[in-house]
């Protein structure tokens, strides 16, 4: 069968399942692409010796009950993989190969699943392009030099230049819904509580998700039914009722309350993302829903309220890459000179930029005016969620401010590249669902995309939602294959 | 006692001065596993063979409290007459070290489980309330050792991540001993309660002492110095007095005294500047995001409540109703778990017939003096408190004298023998048969004629020997209350 890496996983595990294709072939289409792209860069490390072997293996005792029956998979480099290096997209941790493997992971290996590899990915999740990884930009597949966004931007190009059927990312402040959008596939950050964290290397432990990134809704409702487990090691996890979030997919949203914020209408935002936003006003409209004004004041001060709460939380996550245990270690005359050299040689400029402002924030005297107030309009801000939540049952914004730009275009100017995370951040606060779909291009012909966010655990209605303007929207990505030799 | 005599005071001239004490103390919480991992927390094992990949802090690893620990921290504020408080928060303490594999420590900084209380001490003036501020829940670090090899520094991760309580008293305690006594009060606390087992040896129960001295009659705090980390009731009393006198000569000699962290030098008996005020951490405290708050329900502290064994305090009240002891006596017996415990033992077994003084000197005295000699805790006791039991009953009863239940306690001690056995197979019963004693007594009597007499004329002293006489006639085995009456009417 040819073009199997054009199907979707739908297709895939729908294939698999009635034997018209085995995991063995899936499995090698895959890698023979992947093997072809190394340009994009999205992988970190590649596993296909070993997933060939899986892949056989399951071929030969195949347990077609399972939700993702031998499918090939990559994983962005945060999620820790048993005796498969684990970087975090870091020096730092170039040498690091666990000895355990994260809840989320162990989850997608159990319905089935095999490990193509680890997928590039800004260091330590923190940057909004994958260009702070250690290992290297990624290139967007829809264009050479552009940025396929990030932090899991590896995840993001992987998907769109399908190396992968499907991926996960992980999203603290847009990580997940910013490359989805930049590269024109669909994204789903969930409800905090709802994956595990544990295993998955932590950013800001108060903002971190891990979700599903794929070609379309129905791809991500599969993984996020998945991946989505109450897990007692995560202490932060929640034990609530987990919809069947693919079986219970419908088109059906009429009636549906979707509101339609004011804030979100920022200054110098491009005249195509506001048309794109009206766009998905009239697709929204279109499948039978309703769409209302509403207002979440507190909107302009999450950006700053996130570069303070992230920030200080990393600064302290990131204390125990000190060269003692594991990972990289520079010689030095004394602990505090090797402590020093270490962190110094091991880590990147984003991240020292991260580690310093967050220590900044959390020291003596200025606490109170900074990590304590960000805490403060960190509550406003989910209150007005609540809010807005007792009109509407789902709220529609555009995803990024603009579309992907190009490689070392923001690399100098870091509020710049800050700006980006500007309509993904309050989510994130405020611990919502938010998915990126496709919905359009710009002028440049790169994609753009619109972002549903949700009830806190109400996912389905989100996919919901999404499921029915994909259909309106009817997105075609623009992937060329121009890396392909 | 004159109260004024008792006051722990530094004199200096024509100055008195008062010390002012406050102690952390670190008592480790007695559970299998660690605050937030399932390690085991068994001392002395090999190193870093009690270490899980959330104690070595891998990445994305994540804590997960121990409800066990939990329980024990309650159970502890509530021993202390102490608020427990419904919601606690665990803070994150931001700091390097090699021993501290996240970087930072899990502890409650702003919100801790238990709030004030108090502990009262017996003093020999008379009682003395001692305040706590609060007792929050914290994780050990990891143990560096600098000793073993000349250029590097090995870790133990073992102790990294165990469960402590540091219990905060304020500022009451006024010399050494109150210090002394206080230790002793919590440690004695905790192991009733079984939540902590307060062995020093092994670091179960450590403290950080403030120590500020202010003139006699003042109201306010001097400056006070902290002393870190000391690991006995004698180091912590050998470092109060050389600070509070260091501080003393430093006022004296119209300096002041900075505010600093210090160490106790317990070779030199001194105690020297660890870092000053100005080079105190910054331990950015936020709280820990891998972690709700803690909240408690009523029912949850009330199950507890249920739960809480008769702590020292009420059972003194009971012995000394019950029993009739004395407050000294009382206090001996319930300041240690175990020692209330056989003391209890005891009692049940000796039955309706029983001589609770005569125990209670016994265990005090010949019970105790075995003890030390032979360095044993009383739950070691090579006398079970059933043996034991039976000899009290066999000296109340008159079936041997105190001076044999001595020999016997000697021989009960190798294998905890019965001493009624020992007794027979030795023929230590008493000879309490008046017609038998009558007849040795005439024989003595006889054979010391002219002393007779003598005590006749008034030397009364010389009781004592036919008394001597007749005890050593009968191999010690006379009753010696019978050899008084009888010589009495015979001489």
């Amino acid at each position: 069968m040819s073009d199997i890496t054009k199907q979707s996983l739908t297709e895939l595990v729908e294939n698999i399942k009635d034997k018209k294709l085995s995991s063995t072939d899936v499995t090698k289409a895959f890698i023979q692409r992947s093997e072809k792209s190394s340009e994009l860069n999205a992988y970190i490390t590649d596993d296909f010796t070993l997933a060939l072997d899986k892949a056989k293996k399951f071929d030969q005792k195949p347990n077609l009950d399972l939700k993702l029956p031998g499918i090939p998979m990559a994983v962005k480099d945060l999620f820790c993989t048993k005796n498969v290096k684990t970087t975090a997209g870091s020096k730092i941790l170039n040498n690091f190969v666990p000895t355990y493997e994260s809840t989320v992971t162990e989850n997608i290996w159990n319905e089935g699943a095999i490990l193509l590899g680890k997928l590039n990915c800004d260091e330590f999740a923190m940057g909004s392009s994958n260009e702070t990884s250690h290992f290297g930009n990624v290139q967007n597949p829809i264009d050479k030099n552009l940025v396929p966004g990030g932090s899991s931007g590896g995840s993001a190009s992987a998907v769109a230049g399908q190396l992968t059927p499907i991926t996960i990312g992980t999203d603290t402040g847009g990580s997940i819904r910013q490359p989805a959008s930049f590269t024109g596939i669909v994204g789903l950050k969930p409800t905090y509580g709802s994956c595990s964290r544990y295993g998955i290397v932590a950013f800001a432990s108060s903002l971190d998700q891990a979700g599903p990134m794929g070609q379309n809704v129905k791809d991500c409702a599969l993984l996020q039914e998945v991946i989505s487990t109450y897990d007692p090691k995560d202490s932060t996890s929640v034990n609530f009722k987990r919809n069947h979030y693919s079986k219970e997919l419908t088109k059906n949203i009429k009636g549906k309350k979707i509101g339609i914020p004011k804030e979100y209408r920022v200054d110098g935002m491009p005249k195509e993302i506001e048309d794109l936003w009206q766009k998905g006003i009239q697709y929204v409209k279109d499948c039978g829903a309703e769409t209302i004004d509403i207002s979440l004041p507190h909107t302009s001060y999450a950006l700053p309220t996130y570069y303070i709460v992230a920030p200080a939380e990393a600064s302290s996550n990131l204390a125990r890459y000190d060269g003692v245990k594991y990972g990289y270690r520079a010689k030095g005359e004394n602990l505090i000179d090797m402590y020093e050299k270490t962190r110094s040689e091991g880590f990147g400029a984003e991240v020292q930029r991260r580690i310093m402002i967050g220590t900044y924030v959390l020291s003596s005297g200025y606490y109170d005016a900074y990590y304590l107030k960000a805490q403060k309009v960190r509550k406003l801000i989910k209150n007005d969620f609540d809010e807005a939540y007792k009109k509407v049952d789902a709220i529609l914004t555009p995803s990024t401010p603009s579309s992907a730009f190009k490689i070392g275009e923001k690399t100098n100017d870091p509020v710049s590249m800050y700006l980006n995370d500007i309509f993904t951040v309050p989510v994130n606060l405020a611990g919502l669902p938010g998915i990126s779909i496709p919905a359009g291009h710009d002028t440049k012909g790169y994609p753009l995309g619109l972002q549903i966010i949700g009830k806190a655990f109400d996912e389905q209605n989100i996919l919901n939602i999404a499921f029915a303007m994909e259909e309106k929207i009817n997105f075609k990505n623009k992937i060329t294959d121009w890396w392909i030799k | 006692m004159n109260k004024k005599n008792t006051e722990y005071l530094i004199n200096r001239k024509d100055n008195q001065y008062e010390v002012v004490i406050g102690l952390e103390v670190h008592a480790q919480v007695l559970s299998e596993s660690k605050l937030f991992s399932s390690s085991s927390t068994k001392f002395g094992a090999e190193p870093n063979t009690q270490v899980s990949l959330v104690d070595a802090a891998f990445p994305g690893m994540l804590p997960v409290i121990n409800e066990f620990c939990i329980k024990q921290a309650i159970k502890t504020g509530i021993g202390l007459n102490a608020k427990i408080n419904k919601r606690s928060v665990f803070d994150r303490k931001n700091y390097f070290y090699a021993d501290l594999p996240q970087g930072y420590q899990i502890s409650q900084f702003k919100d801790p489980i238990v709030g004030e209380g108090k502990v009262i001490l017996d003093m020999p003036n008379g009682q003395k309330e001692v305040g706590i501020e609060r007792l929050h829940l914290e994780q050990d670090a990891g143990k560096s050792i600098h000793d073993l090899d000349p250029k590097n520094t090995f870790v133990d991760l073992n102790r990294s991540g165990v469960a402590l309580m540091e219990i905060v008293s304020k500022p009451d305690l006024r010399s050494p001993d109150e210090v002394n006594a206080y230790i002793k009060k919590l440690r004695s606390i905790m192991r009733y309660l079984g939540t902590c087992d307060g062995n020093m040896q092994e670091g179960s129960l450590r403290a950080d002492v403030n120590v500020s001295v202010r003139p006699k009659g003042s109201r306010e705090f001097g400056t006070r110095c902290e002393i870190k980390n000391v690991n006995s009731i004698k180091f912590m009393q050998m470092a109060i007095e050389y600070e509070a006198n260091r501080q003393v000569d430093l006022i004296e000699e119209g300096k002041t005294i900075d505010q600093e962290t210090r160490l106790f030098d317990t070779k030199k008996n001194e105690t020297r500047s660890m870092r000053s005020k100005e080079d105190a951490h910054d331990y950015r405290y936020f709280p820990d995001p891998d972690l709700l708050p803690l909240e408690v329900s009523a029912k949850f502290i009330e199950e507890l409540k249920n739960d809480i064994p008769e702590l020292p305090d009420d059972k003194k009240k009971r012995f000394i109703k019950e029993f009739k002891l004395s407050s000294y006596e009382a206090n001996i017996l319930v300041s240690d778990i175990d020692t209330a415990k056989y003391f209890e033992e005891v009692v049940a077994k000796m039955g309706k017939n029983k001589d609770i003084k005569l125990a209670v000197n016994w265990i005090t005295g010949e019970l105790f003096a075995v003890l030390n000699s032979k360095g044993l805790e009383i739950s070691q006791s090579p006398v079970s408190a059933k043996n034991f039991a039976i000899l009290i009953n066999l000296i109340k009863n008159g079936t041997i004298s105190g001076k044999i239940a001595k020999t016997v306690f000697e021989l009960m001690i190798d294998g905890d023998k019965d001493p009624q056995k020992i007794v027979v197979e030795k023929g230590l019963k008493q000879q309490s048969d008046p017609k038998a004693l009558e007849a040795l007594i005439d024989k003595i009597i006889n054979d010391n004629r002219e002393k007779a007499i003598e005590y006749k004329q008034g030397k009364e002293k010389l009781f004592g020997f036919f008394v001597g006489q007749a005890m050593k006639a009968s191999g010690g085995k006379a009753n010696p209350q019978l050899i008084n009456e009888i010589l009495k009417k015979k001489l």
